[in-house]
């Protein structure tokens, strides 16, 4: 195995990976903050380094459009974009993953319009989060490079489209030490794409997209849906041989310290790197304190966190984009679902924090998790959802 | 030139069973389209009549590898294929040869596909896309469309008490994709079926983009008896309503020049969606057609040398 380690920002790891992975197709569409990552693969098919027939279509609808046409073609195709590139995607990401493409597209995670921002937070990628594509969240340069190449995988073995998503800026602009496989051991990982059926097999010809009335439209819906249950182990499998092969490990969600905690957390993205010096720091002080930090939001592995959450006493979920529903942001929603079938719940709240990169310190992470003891110690819970760091 | 008997013994790409309307001509364009290509080829549509009247699921009446993505995304989808197939080629993956071609409504093409379908000839693929052009949304039932020729009766223009139809001439498409540097562009019509079948096979020989705009009877949203609907296509360009033409590499060509060119008012009285164009008040509405359709037809011989 590989011990060559680098600095690389995400943008950079991310290229990398797709300079491995050697897509047949790539189409895209330059968006702040995952520009570089267009640019820096248009410069690998400008020098050979790949053999990818690389399309720079006029937009992000047509980016989309265009790898699901090449990928029912029989290609192995990616994409990738951020914030409104995905909104525009929108009506495509729901067609991708109903013909069951396995598309991989990394997505740098950015605010939605209006008012117009470039900076970190999840709205994009958590509206997304029906459209029947697999998620997968990275908490560091590693991790994001590390999901990418398992991505290839995942998508084709379940016939899902997968996003891999990063922090914009945070994670997409910064530098952190990155060990990338060897080419030759991310070319046998990812393997050879051979697809069963494809529109290029002129010989068997096919209808795909077929007008799909009220005889038979559930029943694809319904296997749709059968598809997304079963990758979950696909998703746990393939982050197996990872682990094997490489060393590090991948499964839903990581442990830090949840399995004994009395009050926890649970964080998606960059954030769940600050809430685990604060963890550290709170252990020093005898406080049991614990971090979920989930990296399959999509398929949701709701049965395994209410298995390690439910012998903790109080539950802050963080949020880093708001559902608008006058209730709570969407991965609370989730959670809180997860747990409704223990006999004994544990208290649960919602912090929506870091909308349109508001940064996130040791300081409001720590009030966190003074907010839980509290509700610890008195049984009481003051605010069911607060938005942290924002001024009111 | 196409050889009738040759064609007739082509395998049919496009067959019967299928729902469109009786005297629809997007269904015998689309036949026609696929008996000219000698190589397989690959076919998207995007969203329409077309579209959902050939594939209601379980069924297909397509004999070649068909795919429907959305609406306003066909060129941009036939580009992702055309992309695949050349790298999969380079790689030796494949190896025959195959021809793309995409089909739109005028809605998809004019209207929401314009984009992607400008993008698509600027990049440069070598595909053919055919804009079944029927003038209006009529798989939606008859709405107005970019082009919908001026003074039409449409559901979302309609003739009424104080305005006449459609007020804006339709947009020139073909020019528009002239515009790309495309190296080859035609219009046709149902009806013509030698031009239409000659043009689709020197349009598919083209290495790089191609683009037919096919003027498409619908018989419901034109109003004329289904029987008709070749005989008015043929009218459109007798009239010069519809003038056949091609350009190749940017040179214009007329491919039919009607013996004597025909007032519009005969292609006019064809269909009620014109009826109320007929009435005394809108005799001016009628001379400004005429004055547009002789303008727009010298401008074209001019361009193409036959002054």
């Amino acid at each position: 195995m590989s011990e060559k380690r680098m600095a690389k920002t995400a943008n950079e790891a991310i290229a990398e990976a797709m300079r491995q992975i050697n897509p047949d197709v790539v189409a895209a569409y330059p968006i702040t903050p995952a520009t570089e990552i267009v640019q820096i693969f248009s410069q690998f098919v400008a020098d050979g380094k790949v053999t990818t027939e690389f399309v720079p279509v006029e937009s992000e609808h047509s980016a989309m459009s265009a790898v699901v046409g090449a990928s029912l073609a029989g290609a192995r195709a990616m994409t990738a974009t951020s914030s409104q590139g995905l909104a525009l995607m929108w009506e495509i990401l729901y067609i991708a993953s109903a013909l069951r493409l396995p598309v991989i597209m990394p997505m740098v995670n950015r605010a939605l319009s209006a008012p117009i921002n470039i900076h970190c937070d999840h709205s994009d990628s958590m509206g997304a989060r029906d459209s029947g594509w697999i998620q997968l969240y990275s908490e560091s340069v590693q991790e994001t490079y590390d999901n990418v190449i398992q991505a290839v995988r995942i998508a084709e073995r379940s016939l899902l489209p997968v996003m891999v998503t990063t922090d914009g800026f945070i994670l997409s602009h910064c530098l952190e030490l990155l060990t990338p496989l060897l080419d030759k051991e991310a070319k046998d990982f990812i393997g050879e794409y051979r697809p069963k059926n494809f529109l290029l097999d002129t010989e068997h010809p096919f209808t795909v997209g077929a007008l799909d009335l009220q005889d038979y439209y559930f029943e694809h819906k319904r296997q749709e849906a059968e598809a997304m249950i079963e990758s979950k182990k696909i998703i746990l499998k393939i982050g197996e041989e990872f682990e094997r092969k490489f060393g590090r490990r991948y499964e839903f969600f990581e442990d830090y310290k949840v399995i004994d905690s009395e009050v926890a957390t649970v964080v998606i993205g960059s954030a769940a790197g600050t809430t685990k010096v604060v963890v550290d720091q709170l252990r020093e002080e005898k406080i049991k304190a614990g971090l979920l930090k989930l990296r399959v939001f999509r398929p949701f592995p709701a049965e395994e966190l209410k298995e390690l959450l439910k012998n903790v006493k109080v539950i802050a979920v963080l949020d880093r984009a708001d559902s608008l529903n006058a209730v709570s942001g969407p991965l609370f929603s989730e959670i809180r679902n997860a747990l409704y079938d223990l006999e004994e719940r544990p208290k649960i709240v919602n912090y929506i924090y870091g909308l349109g990169g508001r940064d996130i310190g040791l300081k409001e992470i720590h009030s966190i998790y003074e907010d839980l003891e509290e509700i610890n110690r008195t049984g009481k819970i003051k605010s069911l959802l607060t938005y942290l760091g924002v001024r009111e | 030139m196409a050889n009738l008997k040759e064609l007739s013994e082509r395998k049919e790409l496009l067959v019967g069973g299928h729902r469109l309307c009786p005297g629809c001509a997007a269904g015998i364009i689309a036949r026609q389209v696929l008996l000219a290509a000698k190589e397989p080829v690959v076919v998207v549509t995007s969203t329409g009549c077309l579209e959902v009247a050939t594939t209601i699921f379980p069924y297909s009446a397509w004999k070649v590898p068909w795919f429907h993505n959305a609406f306003e995304n066909a060129a941009s989808t036939i580009s992702g294929i055309e992309a695949a197939y050349r790298s999969l080629k380079r790689k030796g993956k494949i190896d025959k040869e195959i021809r793309f071609i995409a089909f739109g409504g005028d809605g998809g093409t004019y209207d929401i596909g314009l984009q992607a379908l400008s993008g698509a000839v600027e990049r440069g693929h070598r595909f053919l896309y055919i804009c079944y052009n029927n003038q209006a949304y009529m798989n939606t039932g008859i709405q107005r469309s970019s082009a919908t020729p001026k003074g039409a009766s449409t559901t979302t223009a309609p003739a009424g008490t104080v305005i006449p139809g459609k007020i804006q001439f339709r947009k020139d498409l073909t020019r528009i994709m002239v515009a790309h540097q495309i190296p080859y562009a035609a219009t046709a019509t149902a009806g013509k079926w030698n031009d239409l079948i000659t043009k689709v096979e020197k349009a598919l020989a083209t290495d790089g983009p191609s683009f037919m705009d096919i003027l498409s009877s619908c018989r419901l949203g034109w109003g004329h008896p289904p029987e008709q609907t070749l005989t008015i296509g043929r009218l459109a360009a007798d009239t010069c309503f519809w003038p056949l033409y091609e350009v190749v590499a940017g040179e214009y060509h007329l491919t039919y020049k009607p013996k004597k060119k025909r007032p519009v008012t005969e292609w006019l009285k064809t269909q009620a969606r014109f009826k109320h164009l007929f009435k005394p008040e809108n005799k001016g509405l009628i001379d400004t057609i005429q004055n547009y359709v002789d303008e727009q037809w010298q401008k074209l011989l001019k361009l193409c040398g036959e002054e």
